[in-house]
């Protein structure tokens, strides 16, 4: 089983180029952290996929091994780990977020839709 | 719970000579605001800075220390 929410994990980080596991949803945030990173994510107007690891206990340590980071929210952009809430803040802050995503694809993705 | 000097005593223990400050957030001892400021960051990217402040937390890190807000500095920055 443990094997299987691996290969999930490996599946939602190559296939979503802005992806975050989180406690709780996009629409429903359960933690302050996780709050605070979606709400940088979605100031850049781009899709992103959300999984909510408090339904999965079973993907949330998938996820923290895959990642090799001990906490939650986790970024990844591009199918590259990029940090939780402070790393992805100060990213935000300076500038450094538009160009992953632009490398990512994700603002194309946008504009397709 | 988690007692702030434990976690900068940690944290030296794996940076040493670092600058460590503890802020309890909740005043419930297990959400802190974390800054170190250590030359060990130099280059590096903050995933790997906050790898080496995670490591000597390790064992705590989502049980009694909930959650932390962190911040690595190289001096100067």
């Amino acid at each position: 089983m443990a094997r299987m929410a691996m290969d999930e994990v490996r599946k939602e980080v190559e296939e979503n180029s802005v992806l975050i596991y989180m406690k709780g949803t996009k629409e429903s945030p359960k933690c302050g952290f996780s709050a605070a990173a979606v709400q940088v994510l979605q100031s850049y107007g781009v899709p992103i996929k959300d999984v909510d690891i408090l339904a999965d206990p079973e993907k949330m340590q998938a996820v923290k091994q895959f990642s090799n980071w001990p906490t939650m929210p986790q970024i990844f952009l591009g199918g590259k780990f990029v940090g939780g809430c402070d790393i992805i803040k100060e990213m935000h802050a300076k500038g450094e977020i538009a160009p992953l995503l632009l490398k990512a694809g994700a603002q194309k993705a946008e504009a397709t839709k | 719970m988690i007692e702030p000097h434990e976690i900068r005593d940690r944290i030296l223990g794996a940076l040493p000579g670092a600058e460590v400050t503890v802020r309890d957030m909740t005043g419930t001892a297990d959400h802190y605001e974390i800054t170190v400021v250590s030359s060990a960051f130099g280059e590096l990217s903050l995933v790997d800075r906050h790898r080496m402040v995670h490591a000597p937390l390790r064992d705590v890190l989502g049980g009694a220390l909930h959650a932390i807000s962190l911040k690595t500095l190289a001096p100067g920055e």
